[in-house]
Formats: structure tokens, C-alpha cells, sequence
């Protein structure tokens, strides 16, 4: 019987196995490399966040006050650094954009940003917010390879600058050439350099991380606590079993 | 001191129990319940389930003292309690996780009785009200699964209401009544608010209730699934049994902080756990008028949403889907063997019992993937397997040549 469930359990990655090889992925993501414990680099994107991203997007859910406790910050500070709109710092990140403006300038309604971090990955926003290039026959005169026809400019623009794609030839499954973007060219200089552009937007990601969950780095440095603990009680649940169950046998 | 401590204290029982049974139940059920000496790993779900009950119960209390079950704040409320209410993400995820730890528990226990036939009378009551709970669980989990209202809950309900549809003549006013609108909305929320957190855990717990009578009355089977009431010493103690206090509860001990810790690893290091318990797409808002690429049941449904795909018209899909759980309600009908524990078995049904266990693990995986055409072809072979295991048992289990049994329990 035993040897039965050896083989089954020995069977079961074959499933999976299998899975990864039927998904082949479209857009290979490069990876944002957070830290989610370095507080300067959340306190740089969440400035990033309010001038660049705030105007159109929301952070609803996510109160100023908030990102003064996380960060260590007097709600003074965070008065003065991040809001701009003059509201209370014990008020969420709104914005007044409003949703049928919003529909008839990007065609489509702007997401808040509150959880975002927790629906797309890291390392999809990190290669989104990298690859925008022109295209002139989009409204905004930009695309992007991650994101087919976004709605949204490229907001980044002045810091990145603006790249072109770079095209290869490639044969499909079906025996067909297609052409796809195999990287970028910058055609137009920004006021950042592409590795100091990568930092900026690495430091962006890590603050919508922190966003997506505050809570979280509490839960991490709780958690060792938690099961340290249960570690201890076991020893002891585990002697006093052992104690009674001496008569047993 | 002590002395008169104690005293009062006996005082007490002596007058609470001229007006409640404290003792007699505490003994019954406790101290004189005895409970065979060899039960193995496979027993601790039993108490563990008991257990997340309690936790589901307990988190979801303090849960809606702050969720707001309407189609425009319920989505932001989840948000509040993980930002703004104190412990708010720990309650939390202590209450999704469990959610996903009461089905891994509950199939393990599930497949304990396959394993030691502890559904073979006289225990097919016992069962049966075990398939109930089951039953009950998943609607309790399914409606639970609204309330966050993102995307997937969206889709998810949308889609399963759906299938009532498919009934002939009165399915599309039956869905319309299920849902109180044309499309999962906010009505739908409201009532399914009202199930999740009142009606179905009233019944969860009266189930739960019932099934402990039912064991109680009849005794635990154990992996050799013979009857320890056979022996017996001249006070009528089964001489394998041995007092359930404290004996398994100091046992059961070590199995709940066993269990704690792995929960704890979950809740603390990887409450998402991966996108299987808590998926992607539910952290976008639900959106009626925007359809996931992708959407699938969570992980504990998938074998039989994968049943239901299996079958190519809509109707006798959901028809399979409901046969694949009432033909586990049977169980105890259709084993015609003469011995309960597959120590003691043949085998056939060893063989009938791995292809089961690969077809409803198949099954399961099969659930959370698009149904491409190979993907279809292997949950039509899988659902026909899970469907023999079931239906042929009443041959592969007479045929089957088993072992003899020993008189008394034995240590392995």
C-alpha cells in the first residue's frame, strides 16, 4: 500500500510539469528586486507616486497618516512632502479627477492604485512603467509592450525620455513571420540616465508594494515570534503526551 | 485554605449538578469515553477540523463588526479592516487561510474513513451527517467567497448561479430568484452576507453537533477497523480502549500546535500562497461589465467544477457534478467488503483506491486550468474513474481476497 502512494505522489509533479510547459507566457518580465524594508526607498517612490501618479490615479484606500507611521514620519512632514490638495493627513489618497473626465481623455476609467501591487505582480510593473515607446498612432503618441494600447500617457516621460522599439523577426508556431519588440532604443534623452530611470521606477514599485500592504512587514517581523512559540509549546505538548501516555503500552 | 478551597468547590458541582449534568456529560463523553489505544496520524483531523471551526467562527465575529456587506463598500471595507482596524489584517487572514485549511483538513479526514472504513456500519449515520457538513461547508465557503467582492468573487458566483440555469423548464427564474436580480448585485451580496454568517453556520454547528452524538454513540473505529467492544474487563471497559481524557486530548494536543505552526507559517509568510488561496484577480474590484480572462473556483472546489466541464451539455454536467457528491453519501452501501480497513484488504480494492485518489487530485488540477481539448479529454477520463471507484465497489469489494483479522488492535 505504502509503495501505491509513493508512486502517486511520485506522479503528481508530472501534472504540473505538464501545466508549465502547455503555459508558455507571452511578455518576459524583468525582475524589480524590492526590498521592502529599505524606508528611504519607499519614502523616494511614494514622492514619485504623488507628483506623477496622483493627478489621475487614487489611492483610496491608503490614508497619508498612515504612511507617516510606517515610515517613521511627524504627520507634519508628511503634510508638507506628500500632499498637495490640502487635505487632512488623516484622509485617504483621493483625487478629483472625475470618472466620466477621466473616460473621455484615456477612453477608459482610471484604477486606483490602493491594492494594485496585489493584482498585477511586481516585476509587470516594473517592465510596465520601462516600456513605453512611440507609437504616433495612438492618442498619446505612446504604446507599451507589456500592455498592448494603453489608455494611459506616459507620464514618466520627462525623467525616462522617450525610446523606440527595435523589431526582430520571429516564426511563429504556425510557420508564419511576425515581428516582435525585442527591445528599446532611446530616441529622446531624459533627465535621468536608464539605470538611474530603472532606480526611480524601482523605488515607485516599492512604495505601490507598501501600499498593496502596509501590514506587511509587520506580519514578517511578527511571524518568527509567532512560531518560535508554537516551537516551544510543542516541546512541552510533546513531553506531557509522552508523560501520560508512558501507562499506555 | 485549600482544603476549604476544594471544599466549596465540590460544593458547587454537587449543587450544579442537581440541576445540570456537569459531571455526567464531562464523563461520558471525556473521562469514560474510551477511545481505541492504536489510533494513528490519520486521527488528528478529526479534532483539527473542530478546531478551525472555531477559529472561522470566532475571526468571522470580529470580521463583521467591520465588513460592510453592500455592492459599493464592501470591496474598501476588506481594505479598512487590513489598513485601519487594529489586527484587522491578522483577523483576516486568519479567516482566509482557514477557510482554505478547513478543506485540506476536511479531506484528509474524509480520507481517514476511505482508508479504515470508519464509514461501514454501524457508523453510516456518522457519515452521513459528515457528507452533510461537507456539503454545508462548501455552500459556506462559496457565499464567503462573495463577500470580498472582487473580480473572482464576481465572476465566480456569476458563474455558478449560472448553472442552475440549466435546469429544464424553471432554471432561469430559479437563478433570477437565487441571485434577486438579473446579475450578481448587490441583492445578492445582501443575502449571501446573510447565509454566510447566520444561517449556514447555525446549521454548520447543529451538523457538527449531530456527528458528535453519532460518534459518540456508536465509539471511533481505528486502522484495523475492528471492534474494540469485543473485549471487554469485568467493569465493561473495551480492554483496547483507553479514556479519551485525558489520554487523546494531550495527543490531540500536539497535533493543534503541529498544526498552529503551519498555519502560522501561512497566515505569516505566504497568506496568498501563491494565488491559491487568495487570488490575484480579487484584489481588482468587481466589475459586472468587465469578464476575467481566466476564471476558476478556489483550489477545493476544482474537482468537481472539473466533473462539470467534463461533461459536454450544460445540464447533465451540473447532473454529474451533484451525482459525484451524493454518490459519496452511498459509501457505506456500496462497500460489500468484509473487513473495513485496507490493512486487511485485497488488492483490488488497494488498486481501486490509488486510482481514486489520482483521479480526484487529476480532477483537482484539471479544475484550475483552461479546458483545452487534452485538458478535456483527461477530466472525462478521470470523472469516469472517480465515478468506478464509487459504483463498481460493490463487485471489486466482495471479490477482493482479504486478510484475516486479529482478535485485538495492534501497534504498527
Amino acid at each position: 500500500m505504502k509503495s501505491l502512494f509513493i508512486v502517486i505522489f511520485l506522479l503528481l509533479p508530472g501534472f504540473f510539469a505538464v501545466s508549465v510547459l502547455a503555459g508558455g507566457n507571452d511578455v518576459v518580465l524583468d525582475s524589480a528586486d524590492i526590498r521592502l524594508d529599505d524606508r528611504e526607498a519607499i519614502k523616494r517612490g511614494a514622492k514619485l507616486f504623488v507628483n506623477y501618479c496622483l493627478n489621475c490615479h487614487s489611492a483610496n484606500l491608503m490614508r497619508y497618516s498612515r504612511i507617516a507611521q510606517d515610515l517613521g514620519m511627524s504627520n507634519d512632514e508628511v503634510s508638507s512632502e506628500f500632499i498637495t490638495t490640502g487635505v487632512k493627513v488623516g484622509e485617504t489618497m483621493k483625487v478629483a479627477i472625475a470618472a466620466e473626465d477621466a473616460k473621455r481623455w484615456f477612453g477608459t476609467a482610471v484604477p486606483d492604485l490602493s491594492v494594485i501591487a496585489r493584482a498585477r505582480d511586481v516585476d509587470w510593473l516594473y517592465t510596465y512603467l520601462r516600456s513605453f515607446y512611440r507609437d504616433e498612432s495612438r492618442p498619446w503618441g505612446v504604446n507599451n509592450s507589456v500592455f498592448k494600447d494603453v489608455g494611459m500617457p506616459h507620464v514618466l516621460w520627462e525623467l525616462q525620455g522617450l525610446q523606440a522599439p527595435v523589431m526582430e523577426s520571429h516564426t511563429d508556431a504556425h510557420g508564419n513571420t511576425v515581428e516582435v519588440i525585442s527591445g528599446f532604443t532611446l530616441i529622446e534623452k531624459g533627465t535621468l540616465g536608464t539605470a538611474e530611470y530603472d532606480a526611480a521606477v524601482r523605488d515607485l514599485v516599492t512604495f505601490l508594494a507598501y501600499l498593496g500592504e502596509p501590514s506587511k512587514l509587520q506580519r514578517l517581523a511578527l511571524g518568527k515570534w509567532v512560531l518560535l512559540f508554537l516551537a516551544g509549546l510543542l516541546v512541552l505538548t510533546f513531553l506531557l503526551k509522552k508523560e501520560y501516555w508512558r501507562d499506555v503500552r | 485554605m485549600f482544603d476549604k478551597i476544594a471544599h466549596g468547590l465540590s460544593d458547587l458541582r454537587e449543587w450544579a449538578d442537581e440541576r445540570f449534568p456537569v459531571t455526567a456529560f464531562w464523563q461520558n463523553h471525556l473521562v469514560k469515553y474510551y477511545a481505541p489505544k492504536n489510533l494513528n496520524f490519520w486521527y488528528f483531523f478529526g479534532s483539527l477540523a473542530f478546531l478551525v471551526l472555531v477559529i472561522q467562527l470566532i475571526t468571522g465575529i470580529f470580521l463583521t463588526m467591520n465588513y460592510k456587506p453592500t455592492a459599493d463598500t464592501a470591496f474598501a471595507s476588506v481594505e479598512y479592516i487590513m489598513r485601519d482596524v487594529n489586527w484587522g489584517w491578522l483577523i483576516r487572514y486568519m479567516h482566509s487561510t482557514g477557510a482554505s485549511f478547513f478543506f485540506i483538513v476536511i479531506y484528509l479526514h474524509m480520507f481517514r474513513a476511505l482508508l479504515y472504513g470508519s464509514y461501514r456500519g454501524p457508523r453510516e449515520l456518522l457519515w452521513v451527517f459528515g457528507m452533510l457538513i461537507f456539503v454545508v461547508l462548501m455552500a459556506e465557503a462559496f457565499m464567503g467567497y462573495l463577500l470580498p467582492w472582487g473580480q473572482m468573487s464576481f465572476w465566480g458566483a456569476q458563474v455558478i448561479i449560472s448553472l442552475f440555469g440549466a435546469i429544464p423548464y424553471v432554471g432561469d427564474e430559479l437563478a433570477l430568484w437565487i441571485r434577486g436580480d438579473f446579475v450578481v448585485a448587490d441583492a445578492t451580496l445582501n443575502r449571501f452576507f446573510a447565509f454566510h454568517v447566520i444561517a449556514l453556520p447555525l446549521l454548520l454547528i447543529g451538523l457538527v453537533l449531530f456527528h458528535m452524538i453519532a460518534l459518540h454513540s456508536v465509539g471511533s473505529n481505528n486502522p484495523d477497523g475492528i471492534d474494540i467492544k469485543k473485549h471487554k474487563d469485568e467493569n465493561g471497559v473495551p480492554l483496547d480502549g483507553i479514556p479519551f481524557h485525558p489520554y487523546y486530548t494531550v495527543k490531540d494536543m500536539v497535533g493543534v500546535v503541529v498544526f498552529l505552526m503551519i498555519f502560522s507559517a501561512v497566515i505569516f509568510y505566504a497568506p496568498e500562497m501563491g494565488g491559491w488561496f487568495l487570488e490575484k484577480d480579487n484584489f481588482v474590484a468587481a466589475d459586472p461589465l468587465k469578464t476575467p480572462e481566466h476564471i476558476a473556483p478556489l483550489w477545493y472546489f476544482t474537482p468537481f467544477y472539473a466533473i462539470l466541464r467534463a461533461v459536454p451539455d450544460k445540464f447533465l454536467g451540473v447532473v454529474a457534478m451533484g451525482a459525484s457528491m451524493v454518490v459519496l453519501f452511498l459509501l457505506p452501501w456500496l462497500d460489500r467488503s468484509p473487513v473495513r480497513s485496507i490493512r486487511y484488504r485485497g488488492a483490488w480494492f488497494k488498486l481501486a483506491l490509488s486510482v481514486f485518489v489520482v483521479s480526484f487530485i487529476g480532477l483537482a488540477y484539471l479544475g484550475t486550468v483552461a479546458a483545452t481539448p487534452l485538458a478535456t479529454l483527461f477530466s472525462r477520463i478521470f470523472s469516469v474513474l472517480y465515478f468506478a471507484f464509487f459504483l463498481l465497489m460493490p463487485i471489486y469489494s466482495k471479490w477482493d481476497k482479504t486478510k484475516p483479522l486479529p482478535e485485538r488492535v495492534t501497534e504498527k
